[in-house]
Formats: structure tokens, sequence, C-alpha cells
């Protein structure tokens, strides 16, 4: 019986000895006579080999094994430490090789040296190999759930912190930079192959599990306003304004100025009053809601009428940049430049200090996020006997059906961390133990357990129960209120249904939608639903005759019907301006949508 | 008993509450007591009715609907000899509520008549209700080129225990097919093909026709499982077949259901298909741990059923029949509904609740219900 061979998933011909064959496709890899990026499977129920060497194949490094001894010796390691070898020598040499799914599934992996037997195909390099780079900077991560796992690695990736180094030049688009952000004191392998410390995202503060008068329930955390002030969870929002000097057909073109009074759109004088000659703002000057941050006019949009042909320098419309709703900052940097069509192109980025404030995100690496639910001022927080005052209250709720141990022992590693001034290992699978760290507390004269008893900032009152508290490593999140907040009672609407806009930045209504609707249906709110819906009412004059939208004449005083004359009874018909719409698009159709009016009294 | 009292009262109260109050009241009662009795109960009666401009449909929407939310989408598997699955949750609600005729898992659930149903020879009772094909009972099936003959090897034991010998097999697949079978030794049917299925291609095409062909049972049970539900042995089957089935008379025509409510509908008529809706729909919802009132889906189910004949909920169903073409409009296919009624000439008298919503006038229900009687004009 001979053995179906797949290149790339497509039929190349039968091999007679199949083990034979793919011992020989793994040797001439690990011999560097084949490019270490082919796989090869042999799967023996469908009795076919694959062989796979196209890209998009999620695949991993692992050290080859030979007869239960790992090919990465003490001489290699050496080399590696005195760099007279890097990773890719060993690749070629063929001690570590990287495979795909379907190869690693005809393999024997150990997880550690010691571990090895004769059946062993591969090794390690580390077990924490097996996350992904976000899920590594968990620690300890081992004790915790997955789903945990992965919605901590999940808010890594939100939060703030020294995104790049340069980023004073750069010209991002809503960035944050956390003020003083740290290195965890419970660290992981990975934050220092990745060298965390130089791109840090969070700090390292006191934690206390209680609850606190109710205002971290759900989630939620108290934060201490002494911390705060202190420059605790500080971050500062990046946000630049981009314009360019466009040209048009005709010789015509944008131009950055402090637009003229004459212009069409001209705001007020007010607003452009942080312009300089060149059009442009200057360096901290602070702005707020409506300034013009870069003055711009553009050519006329149409060159229909003459009037306009003659006078077309007078008749440029205004197109500054200004700050939008509820916008407000600080001019950070100017710089102006050419793009790559040489026009001319100004950026101006603005900055705002994010100090935390009720409603803004914070978390642990352990998928444990909440809101600030209550910023307590520092006198009135809880106290340790020997005067420590957490940062942040988290509440002990969270814990049972989450089940993240993770984050209680990295509470604990915290602690021992900074009482021993020294980092902790909390790499996932080889961490340093949690029965030697509870010691290491004990030793210093604290409660294994890390409880402590506690005192009530306000009463001075010593608490019953024993509080839970250390140190911690805690993010701050790229959800702040300040972005988020809206209201509105009346604004502006959308030229074509005349209904209110959409969304925050135009300053736009809360829809009021279907399903709500039905809750008004359902309560027999008729009326009340009627006036809620009343956003976009019209009154319009109707034919009585033809059953169409008639005229009103203002001149006049009176309305008239475009089809049937003046000599038609017109009644004004209150509907929405969404009705009157669709009875356009009727007619659009082709369909004569005919009102028949009757009196309702 | 003051059967005149009763009789009074007749058309006021519901037969099922008389009877409940014929059944309960003391023997002793006086016709003054029972009058009083009988004027509560209507007062009660009449108090819980649902008042004039209700919002009935769009509670019961939403009273269904959001318990729905929390649905699982598991189809539920029988931990049993032969597998058999059953959409439940959300899916199953759906298949109900859009009037499906074609279900993804039919059953049926057979009782049977008294001797028959004390679980004596219940696997030969369920095989025989389920439908066999030539491709059960056979081992093999090979073509024999030489003379183009297809041989079929039976197996003995599955024949056996659908109670059926060679002899009486190659009678029934001979009454099904049409074709020249032969019984060589015991355990070999030979198929002789005719001159027209000269090819070898058109002797295959026979071959797969044979394999299907119907030796016995009821055509549409493609899996029967007997189970004991209380004293007595049940039928549960994959697959129906309503009308066949009640006319076996080993089985309880009562008690005897289907889940297809198509079906129920066609054999029995809208009233049960509306009674199979209500009880379908209550089965996933008590499976699923939910507690929905038992009116909210029967005001559903009467909404199908109450033109005549089953009606799902869907633009091809119950949103057809509505009267205003902009409700119509506004519930999937606008222009397709607006252009025919165009075509007609139809008129919107704008009565109901969406139509009302869309230009913003008060709804006729709750408080926007009462209007003047006398025309203000006159």
């Amino acid at each position: 019986m001979t053995t179906e061979v797949y290149l790339n998933s497509r039929y190349v011909g039968d091999v007679e000895n199949p083990e034979q064959f793919v011992q020989n496709i793994v040797d001439s890899r690990r011999k560097a006579d084949l490019s270490s990026n082919v796989n090869v499977s042999y799967d023996k129920k469908k009795n076919e080999i694959h062989v796979e060497s196209l890209r998009g194949r999620l695949r991993r490094p692992l050290i080859v094994v030979k007869d239960g001894k790992s090919l990465l010796t003490e001489k290699h390691i050496t080399q590696l430490e005195k760099s007279e070898l890097t990773f890719s020598d060993l690749l070629k040499q063929g001690v570590i090789e990287y495979l795909d799914a379907a190869e690693e599934e005809g393999t024997f992996i150990a997880f550690y040296e010691n571990e090895l037997t004769k059946q062993h195909t591969h090794l390690e390099i580390s077990p924490i190999d097996i996350f992904g780079l976000c899920g590594s900077l968990v620690p300890y991560a081992n004790h915790s759930p997955g789903a945990r796992i992965a919605m901590g690695a999940k808010n890594q990736k939100q939060s703030l912190g020294l995104y790049a180094a340069n980023f004073s030049v750069r010209m991002d688009m809503d960035v944050n930079i956390l003020h003083s952000a740290q290195r965890p004191i419970v660290t992981t392998l990975t934050h220092e192959t990745s060298m965390y410390e130089k791109h840090p995202s969070g700090q390292n503060i006191v934690v206390a599990v209680m609850a606190y008068k109710g205002y971290n329930m759900e989630d939620a955390v108290i934060l201490n306003k002494g911390s705060i002030d202190r420059g605790m969870g500080r971050s500062t929002y990046f946000r630049p304004a981009i314009t360019e000097e466009l040209r048009y057909a005709g010789g015509l073109t944008d131009e950055i100025s402090i637009p003229d009074k004459e212009v069409k759109g001209y705001k007020s004088e007010r607003d452009y009053r942080f312009l300089e000659e060149d059009g442009i703002i200057y360096p901290e000057a602070q702005v707020k809601e409506g300034d013009v941050v870069i003055g711009k006019t553009s050519p006329p949009r149409f060159l229909s009428s003459l009037e306009e042909y003659n006078l077309a320098s007078n008749t440029r419309r205004e197109s500054s940049l200004g700050m939008k709703h509820g916008e407000e900052g600080i001019v950070d940097f100017v710089c102006i430049t050419e793009n790559e069509e040489g026009n001319k192109l100004v950026q101006v980025r603005l900055r705002d200090q994010r100090i935390p404030e009720v409603g803004d995100k914070f978390t642990s690496r352990h998928g444990q996020k909440g809101v600030v639910g209550l910023i307590v001022p520092h006198a009135d927080m809880p106290f340790s006997a020997s005067g420590i005052v957490p940062d942040l209250i988290f509440s002990p709720h969270g814990i049972p059906s989450r089940m993240t141990i993770s984050h209680l022992i990295e509470l604990i590693g915290g602690k021992v961390g900074a009482l021993t001034g020294r980092y902790i290992d909390g790499t996932t699978f080889d961490s340093e133990p949690e029965a030697a760290l509870r010691k290491l507390l004990l030793q210093f004269g604290f409660r294994e357990n890390g409880t402590e008893t506690m005192y009530n900032g306000e009463t001075g009152e010593q608490y019953q129960a024993k509080i839970f508290i250390g140190n911690m490593y805690y993010l701050k999140l790229k959800h702040m209120v300040a972005n988020k907040l809206h209201s509105r009672a009346r604004g502006p609407i959308q030229l074509l249904t005349r209904q209110p806009t959409e969304g925050r930045s135009k300053e736009g209504g809360l829809r009021l939608g279907e399903m709500e609707k039905d809750t008004f249906v359902a309560h027999g709110a008729a009326l009340l639903l009627k006036e809620r819906f009343d956003s976009d009412k019209t009154v319009v004059p109707v034919c009585e005759s033809c059953g169409m939208v008639a005229i009103y004449n203002e001149f006049k005083d009176q309305s008239y019907c475009p089809i049937c004359g003046d000599n038609v009874e017109i009644s004004d018909i209150e509907m929405s301006y969404a009705f009157k719409l669709i009875l356009d698009e009727f007619k659009a159709l082709g369909v004569y949508p005919k009102l028949q009016l009757k009196t309702k009294y | 008993m003051d059967e005149e009292l009763f009789k009074e009262y007749e058309d006021k109260l519901p037969p099922a509450i008389l009877e409940n109050i014929r059944k309960n009241a003391p023997e002793k009662i006086t016709k003054a007591q029972l009058k009083k009795v009988l004027e509560l109960t209507l007062k009660e009666y009449e108090e819980m009715a649902i008042e004039p401009g209700e919002s009935v449909g769009v509670i019961s929407a939403e009273s269904i609907g959001e318990p729905g939310t929390q649905m699982t989408l598991n189809t539920f598997h029988f931990a049993g000899v032969a597998e058999m699955n059953v959409t439940t949750g959300l899916p199953r609600i759906i298949e109900i509520l859009d009037g499906r005729k074609a279900l993804s898992t039919p059953m049926m659930e057979i009782y049977l008549q008294k001797p028959y149903s004390t679980g004596k020879d219940i696997k030969k009772i369920a095989l025989m209700v389920k439908e066999t094909k030539v491709c059960d009972v056979a081992s093999e099936f090979e073509i024999n080129l030489a003379d183009s003959t297809i041989e079929i090897k039976l197996d003995k034991q599955k024949l056996e225990e659908v109670g059926l010998t060679p002899s009486t097999l190659v009678k029934n697949i001979e009454k099904a097919m049409k074709v020249n079978l032969k019984l060589k030794d015991d355990d070999l049917v030979v198929v002789k093909t005719s001159s027209k299925e000269s090819s070898l291609n058109e002797v295959y095409k026979l071959k797969e026709k044979i394999k299907d062909a119907y030796v016995q049972g009821i055509k549409g049970i493609l899996q029967v499982l007997p189970v004991k539900r209380g004293d007595e042995f049940i039928i549960i089957t994959a697959g129906t077949n309503l009308r066949k089935v009640l006319e076996l008379e080993f089985v309880d025509p009562v008690r005897t259901v289907s889940n297809d409510v198509y079906e129920i509908g066609e054999v029995l008529g809208v009233e049960a298909a509306r009674q199979a809706i209500i009880n379908e729909i209550l089965k996933v919802v008590d499976s699923q741990g939910l507690n929905i009132d038992k009116r909210h889906i029967m005001l559903v189910a009467d909404m199908m059923c109450f033109s005549g004949d089953l009606k799902g909920i869907t633009r091809y169903g119950i949103v057809q029949e509505k009267a205003s073409v902009l409700a119509r409009a506004s519930f999937e296919t606008p222009i397709k509904h607006i252009i025919d009624a165009a075509l007609v000439g139809e008129v919107d008298k704008l009565n109901s609740v969406v139509e009302n919503v869309m230009i913003n006038q008060p709804l006729p229900i709750g408080t926007g219900l009462p209007s003047l009687i006398v025309d203000a004009k006159k």
C-alpha cells in the first residue's frame, strides 16, 4: 500500500515507505538542506502525508530531542551567553525547529528537561511559550482560569503607558501617555525579554481587598484622593489636528491664514483669537470648545453663478479646523511641512491632562477590571497598624465567581517584593512558589496570609475583619469618562431627515429606538410616545383635492396647490418630517401617495 | 343544584368555571347562596379581563422575547442506544413560529392501546412502525458483471429482528419496485435486469434504487426508541407520519402526538394545530427553565391560526395579512409592498400602531384610544 503525498494541499504523488519519507524531510530540514519553513505531517488514518511550505501557518519553536536527550547542551548555552551563537544559528544546526499545528500533532513534547524519556521527540524552550506575548505578561497565570487570563491579556493591550519613547515628536491620533509608569514588582520572564521597563504601562500600588460603603460593588474600585494628588494614574491625552492646503482645478487653492470677515461662514473674532499671522495657533495656548486651531479658507464650491465668478476672491468659504464639541486642551506642538503631493501640511497636536475621576477604568493583570466608584480623601481611607493607607480598594466579591487566584498571589508577591526590595518572579509554570512568599511574609513580621489589622479612616475604630492588603501592578485603561460623557437637550439636526444628529462628536441625540418605543406602546402611553417622537415634527400644507403637499407663499400669506391651483381647500397637517420624506420617495418611485384628510374631532 | 341559575350565567362565564363551581359547591347550598357565589365569580372574572386599549401584542412579544434571550442555542442529545437529538431552545421556537413545513428534527410519541402498552414485544411493535429499507436488512450489494445481475446478501439476524423472512422480503420488494427477483440459497437475492438496463451505468443506478426500496413499516419513520413512561411503554420516533400511524390498530390515537405542527394541522385541523403550537412552545420554555405565561403563547398561536390555516410569523405569513400598507412595508421588503399596493390603489386607514408611529400621530392604544363620539363640526 502506498501513501498519498500532498505538497501545499496539492496531490503530487505516492510513496512506499511513509515513515522513512517523513523522516527524510525532517532530517534534511534539520541539516538545513531544506528551508526551516517546511513542515511535514503524516496522517496515519487517512494515509496521507502533507508537506506545507506556504505562509499563514501558526508555528512555534521547540528544542529537538534525540534518544531522550535534548540537543541543546550546556555548551550551546554558554556560547549563547557569550553571544558567540544566535537563535538563528541554533535553527540552522537543527537544535531548534519550528513546528506548525499539523506537525505538532505527531510529536511528544516534554515540559521540562528532567521529564525527558526515550519516547519524547521535543522539549519546550520554556513552558511559557504556550502563551502569546500578552498572555505571558500575566503573572502566576497557571493559578487562574484560562478565560480570565485571556481577559487579562486583552486588558493589557488597552492600558496606558509609554507606547513609544519618541512620543513627543510623533503625531499619532488619539494616544495616551501614563505619567511615571513603573515596571511591575511581580514580573514574568517575558517582562525581561521584552524589555518591559523601557515601555511600562502601569503602576505598583497598595491594594486592600474590602468592601467600602457599597461604592465598590459590581466591580467598582475606590481610589485614594491623596494618591491621585500625588500623581497616581495620571495621563496625558494627545490628539492632532491635521489639515493641508488643497489645490483645486483652475489654479485655486486653499489658504491657511486668519480668515477675512467677508468669508462665507465666518465664525467670530473671538473664535480666531489664538491664531498668529500665519493663521496657525501658538504652542501652549489653552483652547476650549469652538476655538479655531488652524485658520483656513477654501475657494467657493461652485462657480456656476456669474456673480460669484466675478467676485471669486471675496466669496471664499471658511474651512478652519476648530475644537470639536466638548473638547479642550493645550496646544502642545505645531508642525508645518509638505506632504507627498507638495501641498502645505499643518499639524497641531493638542494635549490634555487626564486625572483619574469617577468612571475611569482600572484593572489588574488578571482580568479583574473595574470602574472608579468613589474617590475618598486620604484622611478617610482605612489604614493599617503600621500606617499604610491603600491606594485602591478592591471588592472581595470579584474573587469567588471568577476564581482569579493569580490576582491574590500577585498581591502577596507584591507585598513581599516591596518588603524585600526585589522583583518577584511570577512566570507562569516557573514562578516563585506561593508557600515561599508566605514564609517570607512571616519573617517580616506580617501574617503569612497577607491580612492585616486595619482601622476605619473616619472613626478610627478597628475593623473586626482582618483586611487582605498588599502591593499590585495596576493598569489604567484607555476608556476614560472624559472622552465619553455626553448629553443633549437641543442641538444640531440632520439636513435630510431633520432628525437629531448621531454621535457624541456631533453633539447628537440619544436614540429612542424601536425596542424602547415598544415599551411606551406596552404601557399604553400613546401621547407620551408622540411627544418623544416630535423631534422632527413639521406642519405641511396639504391640498384636499389631490392629497399632495401644497405650497405656502409667505409673502402673500396664502397657500396654493401646484396641481390644482389656489381655488382648493388647503389644510395644515402636522406630521413627522420623515413621513413627508417618504411621501417624496414614493413619488420618486412613481407611486402617487394621496392623503385623504378627515377631521379628528 | 339549581340548573336554572347556571343557565342564566352560561353566556357570562366560561363553561370550565361553571363546571368547577358545580363540582365543588356543597350539596346543601341554597339558591341564594349559589347566586351569590356566581355573582362574585362573575365580578372577579370581569375584573380579570383585559381592558380595551391594552397592547396585548407588544406585551406578549416582550414577554416571550426577553426570556428568549436567555435561551441556549444547544441541541439536546439523548443519552441512549439510538442516537437521537432534538432541536430545542431558540432554533426550535423560531421553527415553530415561522410555521415551517420541514422541521429539523421531526418526532412522534406513539402511545399504545392497552394490551400492547405493557411492554411485551415492544421492540417488535416498534420495528413494525419503523420504515425498513432493503439496505437495512442487507449486508452486501454486488453487481455481477458476467450476467449483469445484482446480488443482495441478506443479514439474517437483522431480518429476523424486523420480523421478516427472506421470501416475504422478496414479495415486498417486488410490490414496491417491479423488478425480477429470485431467492437463491437462504440469504441471497438475485435481481435479474431487463434488457433496458443494459449498460453498467444503468445497472448501478438500479442497485442504488433497490438499496432505498421500501420493505415494510411506515414511511417517514426513520428511527424508533421504545421508552417506559410511567406504567406503560411508548415509542418515540424520529421522523413523522401522523396519518399512517393513527391508522395502526395498536396505537392509541387520542394521546399519540407529533411535533410537526403543520402535519397536525393537515391531519387533525387548525384547532389541533393551535393547541400543538402552544404545547410545543411551552415544552421548549419549560425545558429551558423559563417562565412565560401561557396566555402570551396562546395569543401568538391564535394569530397564526385564526385565518383558518397555519400561517407563520414571516413576511409570507401573518405579515402578509396586515391591512395597512405602511405596516407591511415597515417589516422586510418595503419597496415590494409599496409597489404592489400602488398597483391596486390600496388605501391605508391608519388604524393600527406602526403606521401612526411613522406619521407621528397618537397611537390608537392606551391613552391614545379615547376620542369624541360627537362630530365637532355639527
